[in-house]
């Protein structure tokens, strides 16, 4: 029997002890009626070298032989040190240290984790961590509303259009319920960045709150200081929503403008957490001191035990679910322990200088890269100003039609911005990090082109059958 | 055995009220309630200015282990707040009663003082 | 010692780190830098190693010991599931890859929406959420969404038992609703009087554990459910104790209309000192319409991505992408390794191991809280009658527990038990464990008779004592300031 170590002897003693003739009697207190014969739809089970070939065989169908899609999820060479460490059972398989003497190795790790991410952001506090970015952007949306002084409550926030999309979905469809709406700002469509004159617009709202992600969707360095101080002119909070790697060489949420953004949160997928199909990644989330009880999610403190020898412990548990229940900060019950595992190694190994030049080497890459297409017919960058590790190119085509045909050759070559900006259809968003060679970038323009041509070809079979019928 | 003062009044939610000489009601919560709690560690005032309705949640306590709103007893607006308890929020198992106090409220419905409880309806309340 | 008192400016872990120009050097606009520093740790690489492994070694873990966390499901994660769903092709694939470089993970997780769909008794499956409590949130919100389609805007009420996990409460404030609470009678049922006074036209649903968190079965749960219905109102199952009944009962059949599961618990995925987990829903066929996206869909021969374009009356999307995938990956691997039977035995043998740790603690003097039920997958000691004569308390106990080497069940929930331990030691732990842990309780208990004080300074034998959480919370030190 799979994972059951029972034997024969042990069942018939056991039953014993309780007093029951077989196992089915122990299910006496529930109804017959409610109890069903086996599930006909779920197959016979495997063993693990069956599973095994299963498995292996599935990977296989998903290989690919270079990814240039970022948006949201970013490739990065990950020291084998992180995973062989986070995988260690002790890690892998304890849970929520709710007993502080029995979990020293988790706590600890969150509290230098908490370290490291809040100086990362320069904040002064970070919380353990939640889901992932784009619901972390949700929470901290919830954070702000309620951190709103009670003479002048607000239910609207300012969402730059340069935002994730899925991440302003995400936000709508978390909070919408408590009747909090998020409007718009949009983006100038030359610089593909959000402007003053287009904050000035909403001036009236009185919102809550202004999100800003830098760099943005489309990869572009927003004119954060000045965002900052007009939206702390008009009393709204500032959150920042940001990419942590790219926090090494761009200015941090803590010193936009004169007085810092207020939330900073994003997601921490880049900090030595694989691809993996959307996740587990981690939310990270960090504030300032006067802000942390509203604050969501656990939070990690140092103390000392009754030998005043130094300890840590989950605290400001009062805010949670589990205590304060109908009126808690948030539902949120669980953090990204594992992924946050992952990532605290991740930090320590590269530290400043090794992520900072991951950062530099993806900026590098990204404009070799932005030199070999420029050279191909009829395609440009969409975006003046400057850009972090991804790039809009506009194309003759629709993108869609390129990444499948650029597919064909093992190539994933973007994201196709016509699925949720429809005047972008033949926009393409590229990405690039340090773990691309020069070949591979070449190979990139080679495919590129082909499948412009095989499309144009087509295209034009196409207009000439049109013609000719 | 919690201490109940007989010259107090108090609500079913565990606060107490105390009319001052100037007509204000001063508040906070009985000893009582702060044994249950615990060491306290955390208290959130309400802002001088603000007015609420009687039973309205108002201010926050906080121990370790429990968190727990207080109600306004009576209907009316805050014209104190006791700051000292954001520094030392153990004031209010020290002294639940004296130092310990939460804040003062001027009351816009006298008549609601009526409805609170007496000590000894307290004291079986809580018995 | 933390890791950043092991830092010395200028040293690095060299083989880790890429070469790049300055940001001068690339021409990068001076403005747009950063000026600061950061506290990040310059280490070697075997500092950064030992470190970590050595913290590792301060944690209680499944792999090094038993665990009966109560309502926690802490059973044996196989390492199958976390190997292959760490396939390289696995974990190189982007999110958003073309469908074509993504056949056999969309495929996966077809199968996956289909296992949990026969398993629960239900008709549609979303599996994005990314925990039991994000699940929850799905849950109502598809109920508000119900309601509200229909027209029906008067129903703001949630109704959530006094036992419910406080994630119930909390989740139903999230979706706008208020929250009345019903008690549970002495038995540890529902009292279905008060049930019937508390719904009316304000009732959008209930939510409800069954097994309960009390460790019992709700016994009259289809009068329950015909309750909630003929008042309007839907109901939600919190799947949290899903192990108790896998394979055998379903919600679907005792009436209910939506329901999250913890695949963390239920199918085995790793806890990871607190997360990820992985909280899919499961609807019955009038919350279709509602499920969040994406889902996997299947049609010529081909699967895709169902978004919002195919399901318009979606709640909408919840995470980034599809939720915590790898975590799916590894619950779908489990669930074809246990296959149609395995899924019964689970509940068998989980249902087994409880009812026998109970009776043993019960003929050794331990008092349960419901002596007169069966256990289902976990059931709760109440050390009442310790705390009133020998001043020892659940927690006492708990602690204790650790110096013998076994981690403490939860205690202090459910609230409404007082002195409580809530004990699960689920299907893959043997019946020699249970003998040891059920010798270490008795040999706690006769302590706590000769020399309670052992209970009192409990734990000795871990790195830290009993630690001071009234200075953490009053002077909070959140992050290394640097001394």
């Amino acid at each position: 029997m799979p994972f059951i170590p029972h034997t024969k002897d042990d069942i018939s003693a056991m039953l014993e002890t309780i007093g029951a003739n077989n196992i089915k009697d122990l299910f006496d207190e529930i109804p017959a009626d409610l109890q069903v014969p086996p599930q006909q739809e779920i197959p016979e089970g495997l063993n693990e070298l069956q599973i095994t070939r299963l498995m292996q065989q599935r990977a296989k169908q998903d290989h690919h032989s270079g990814c240039f899609i970022g948006a949201g999820a970013y490739e990065h060479h990950i020291p084998a040190a992180v995973w062989d460490i986070a995988s260690r059972g002790e890690f892998l398989t304890a849970y929520t240290p709710y007993q502080a003497e029995a979990s020293q190795g988790t706590l600890q790790l969150l509290y230098e984790y908490q370290t490291m991410m809040a100086s990362l952001m320069g904040m002064e506090v970070s919380n353990a961590s939640l889901y992932d970015g784009a619901s972390a952007l949700a929470e901290a949306i919830l954070m702000a509303i309620r951190s709103l002084p009670k003479s002048h409550p607000s239910k609207t926030i300012l969402v730059a259009g340069s935002l994730h999309p899925h991440y302003r979905q995400t936000a709508e469809a978390i909070v919408t319920a408590q009747g909090i709406k998020l409007i718009e700002v949009p983006f100038d469509t030359k610089t593909g960045t959000i402007t003053i004159n287009s904050l000035e617009a909403h001036k009236s709202l009185q919102a809550a709150a202004l999100v800003i992600q830098q760099p943005n969707f489309f990869g572009q360095i927003e004119e954060v200081d000045r965002l900052t101080d007009w939206a702390h002119a008009n009393n709204l909070f500032v959150i920042a929503v940001v990419n942590p790697i790219a926090a090494t060489l761009f200015k941090e949420p803590g010193s936009w403008g004169e007085k810092g953004a207020d939330i900073a949160c994003g997601e921490g997928q880049p900090l030595g957490i694989p691809l993996a199909s959307g996740g587990p990644y981690f939310g990270f989330m960090c504030t300032r001191m006067s802000l942390v009880r509203q604050m969501p999610g656990r939070i990690i403190g140092r103390t000392v035990d009754v030998d005043n020898k130094p300890g840590f412990t989950l605290t400001l548990q009062a805010r949670e679910q589990h205590i304060r229940r109908a009126k808690a900060t948030s539902n949120i019950c669980t953090n990204q322990g594992l992924a946050v595992t992952a990532a605290t190694i991740f930090m320590s190994l590269l530290g400043e200088n090794g992520l900072q030049n991951m950062a530099l080497a993806s900026y590098q890459n990204t404009q070799a890269l932005i030199k070999i297409v420029s050279a191909i017919a009829h395609v440009h960058v969409l975006y003046e100003g400057n850009h972090f590790h991804e790039f809009v190119l506009h194309l003759p085509v629709k993108a869609s039609a390129v990444i499948e045909e650029m597919a064909k050759q093992g190539i994933q070559a973007g994201y196709d911005l016509g699925q949720t900006f429809p005047a972008l259809a033949n926009a393409l968003l590229i990405c690039v990090t340090e773990t691309k060679t020069e070949e591979d970038l070449q190979q990139y323009g080679k495919a590129l082109q082909a499948a412009l041509q095989t499309l144009g070809k087509r295209n034009g079979e196409k207009n000439h059958a049109a013609v000719t019928a | 055995m919690s201490h109940v003062p007989t010259e107090l009044k108090y609500t079913s939610s565990h606060e107490w009220a105390r009319v001052e000489s100037d007509g204000s009601i001063t508040v906070g919560i009985t000893d009582h309630a702060q044994a249950l709690l615990g060491d306290l560690v955390f208290v959130q005032l309400p802002d001088v200015g603000d007015t609420f309705k009687a039973g309205q949640d108002t201010a926050v306590v906080e121990s370790v282990k429990a968190a727990s709103d207080v109600y306004a007893p009576i209907s009316g607006e805050i014209i104190a707040s006791n700051d000292a308890l954001s520094q030392t929020p153990e004031l209010i198992n020290s002294a639940p009663y004296s130092d310990g106090w939460i804040f003062k409220i001027k009351p816009s419905n006298t008549a609601e003082l009526a409805k609170l409880l007496d000590a000894e309806t307290y004291i079986k309340q809580i018995g | 010692m933390l890791i950043f008192e092991l830092s010395q400016p200028n040293r690095h872990a060299n083989a880790l780190q890429v070469q790049a120009p300055t940001a001068a050097a690339l021409g990068l606009p001076k403005h747009t830098l950063r000026q600061t520093k950061t506290k990040l740790p310059a280490a070697s690489e075997l500092d950064v190693v030992r470190h970590y492994t050595r913290l590792s070694q301060k944690n209680f873990s499944i792999d090094t010991h038993f665990y009966p966390l109560g309502s926690c499901t802490m059973k044996y994660n196989p390492r199958a599931a976390h190997r292959l769903a760490s396939l390289p092709d696995f974990l190189a694939r982007h999110p958003m890859a073309p469908i074509v470089h993504s056949q056999g993970f969309l495929q996966s997780m077809y199968e996956l929406q289909d296992i949990l769909k026969a398993v629960t008794g239900m008709k549609g499956v979303s599996l994005t959420p990314m925990a039991g409590a994000q699940g929850e949130f799905a849950g109502v919100a598809m109920i508000r969404a119900y309601h509200l389609d229909r027209g029906d805007t008067q129903r703001t009420e949630i109704i959530v038992p006094d036992a419910a996990h406080g994630t119930n409460p909390a989740t139903a404030v999230m979706c706008g609703f208020t929250v009345k609470e019903i008690p549970t009678n002495k038995n540890g049922d529902i009292d279905l009087d008060v049930l019937k006074a508390a719904v009316g036209p304000q009732t959008a649903g209930i939510m409800l554990t069954n097994p309960s968190t009390l460790g019992v079965f709700e016994r009259k749960i289809q009068e329950v459910a015909r309750i909630v219905h003929e008042a309007g109102g839907l109901l939600y199952y919190d799947g949290a104790n899903l192990n108790a009944i896998l394979g055998h009962v379903r919600p679907g059949d005792m009436g209910f209309d939506v329901l999250h599961m913890n695949l963390h618990k239920t199918f085995a995925t790793t806890h990871g000192g607190g997360g990820p987990g992985a909280g899919p829903v499961a609807v019955s066929q009038r919350l279709v319409p509602y499920l969040p996206t994406p889902m996997v869909g299947y049609e010529n021969n081909q699967y895709r991505w169902l978004t919002e374009k195919d399901c318009p009356k979606t709640i909408g999307r919840l995470s980034t992408f599809m939720g915590n995938a790898g975590i799916l990956l590894r619950a779908h691997i489990y669930a074809r390794m246990l296959g149609r039977e395995g899924m019964r035995r689970v509940s068998e043998f989980a249902t087994l191991n409880a009812n026998y740790l109970m009776t043993k603690l019960k003929q050794a003097g331990f008092d349960l809280a419901y002596p007169t039920r069966r256990a289902s997958h976990e059931f709760i000691v109440t050390m009442q009658k310790q705390n009133k004569e020998l001043g020892i308390s659940a927690m006492d106990i708990a602690k204790r527990l650790l110096d013998y080497g076994m981690h403490a069940p939860t205690t202090y929930f459910p609230l409404l038990v007082p002195e409580c331990l809530l004990i699960e030691p689920t299907e893959t732990e043997s019946k020699a464990t249970l003998d040891a842990f059920a010798a270490a309780m008795i040999s706690i208990l006769s302590e706590a008779e000769t020399c309670p004080e052992k209970l009192h300074d409990a734990p000795l034998t871990r790195p830290v004592r009993r630690l001071d959480d009234v200075k953490a919370a009053k002077e909070l030190d959140l992050v290394w300031k640097g001394e």
